[in-house]
């Protein structure tokens, strides 16, 4: 396992996902972001497994983090993302009525909300990172969180994750943060949302 | 250039505005600790912006050229060349894992000058700056794309190395 992480190929096309968020944009974050982090994880794993002492271990340990979190993180977001069905191309952006819907509504009124109160704060990050729905595991219910940089969601079971890194958004929406963030809505994977959070209540793993 | 100076920069300068009249206005410690994190963010991003603008130049008004002096002789002191500095600044600056600035400072203690970073707004508070670079995609990406080397090499030719020798000769009288 270690040292041999692979890039995960998109669910969709490169284009799929415009025009909320462009093809160029998905290009260049799957094939050289996200495939950067992917290449210098099994580096940093490869370094970690010869490493002897607790210190050269405890020093491999940001690297580790960052493309270890960077490589999670952006395989979970590829998923939560889907072609938009305000464009006739597939799901993306619809949330039928189900568990989540429900879940979603106990937890913040109504969807809408939910919308509000995660692009407020993924918007009001400073610095990198990401926005996130996720389970609390002790109370079952869905809560927004955000993570700097490239650390992974550890307090939450992540349900849908949304990169706030310039790279995710700058080439098409500039320095306009809410605009992306007010777009990708279109493109959420709502089943995929679904999946993860009916696994999230049902098991008792994070 | 236009995003960042009339977009970016100018919010930090609101931002702060706004932080600062809130603290004037907060009624106790947790109030004022509540308006910390706005305040660094947007403070740090006005000095660091301010600092930036300044530490560039066109190349017809000398950007990129160093000129013979204190500067020249320090940067080949503790670096043993300014090609070798410049290596290690773009190393330094190019692996920050996240949003964040790349210096070249003057430290007060040891008189050297050394290369530090730092995360997201941050200023740089052990050192004198002397020389930043800002690597927030914001400063590159729409040029550069991903390629960050290639940014952090481009920028040395509009480095204003007069404005840094004027801020390094600042900085090593007021700890001499």
């Amino acid at each position: 396992m270690s040292g041999q992480h692979t890039l995960p190929d998109l669910p969709y096309a490169y284009d799929a996902l415009e025009p909320f968020i462009s093809r160029q944009i998905m290009e260049l974050h799957h094939k050289k972001h996200h495939q950067t982090y992917v290449n210098a994880l099994n580096a940093a794993e490869q370094a970690y497994a010869k490493a002897s002492t607790p210190k050269e271990r405890i020093a491999l340990q940001s690297a580790l983090k960052f493309n270890g979190g960077g490589h999670i993180n952006h395989s979970l977001f590829w998923k939560n993302l889907a072609p938009a069905k305000s464009e006739n191309k597939g799901n993306g952006g619809s949330l039928h009525e189900g568990p989540l819907k429900k879940a979603i509504v106990e937890a913040f009124g109504t969807f809408d909300n939910l919308r509000k109160e995660f692009n407020t704060t993924t918007a009001g990050i400073q610095g990198s990172g990401w926005g996130w729905l996720g389970v609390n595991p002790q109370s079952k219910r869905l809560e927004i969180a955000t993570t700097s940089n490239q650390d992974p969601l550890l307090t939450l079971t992540p349900v849908i994750g949304v990169d706030i890194w310039e790279h995710a958004f700058y080439l098409q929406y500039l320095n306009v943060k809410v605009d992306y963030l007010n777009a990708i809505w279109n493109v959420i994977n709502f089943e995929e949302a679904e999946k993860r959070y009916l696994d999230a209540v049902g098991g008792a793993k994070l | 250039m236009s995003l960042h100076h009339t977009k970016h920069h100018q919010t930090y300068v609101t931002g702060l505005n706004a932080a600062e009249e809130a603290y004037a206005k907060a009624s106790g410690p947790k109030e004022k600790i509540k308006l910390q994190a706005a305040l660094k963010f947007n403070g740090g991003g006005h000095i660091n912006h301010s600092l930036f603008w300044k530490n560039l130049a066109p190349t017809s008004a000398g950007g990129g050229e160093i000129p013979s002096g204190a500067l020249k002789e320090a940067l080949e002191r503790d670096f043993g060349s300014v090609d070798a500095f410049k290596n290690k600044m773009n190393t330094a600056t190019a692996a920050i894992q996240g949003s964040g600035w790349g210096w070249l400072g003057y430290s007060p203690t040891t008189s050297k000058l050394e290369i530090v970073t730092t995360p997201n707004q941050d200023p740089l508070l052990s050192h004198v700056p002397i020389i930043g670079i800002d690597i927030w995609e914001h400063a590159f990406y729409l040029q550069y794309k991903n390629v960050k080397p290639d940014y952090l090499k481009a920028i040395w030719n509009v480095i204003n190395f007069r404005e840094a020798e004027a801020r390094f000769l600042e900085a090593a009288k007021q700890s001499a």
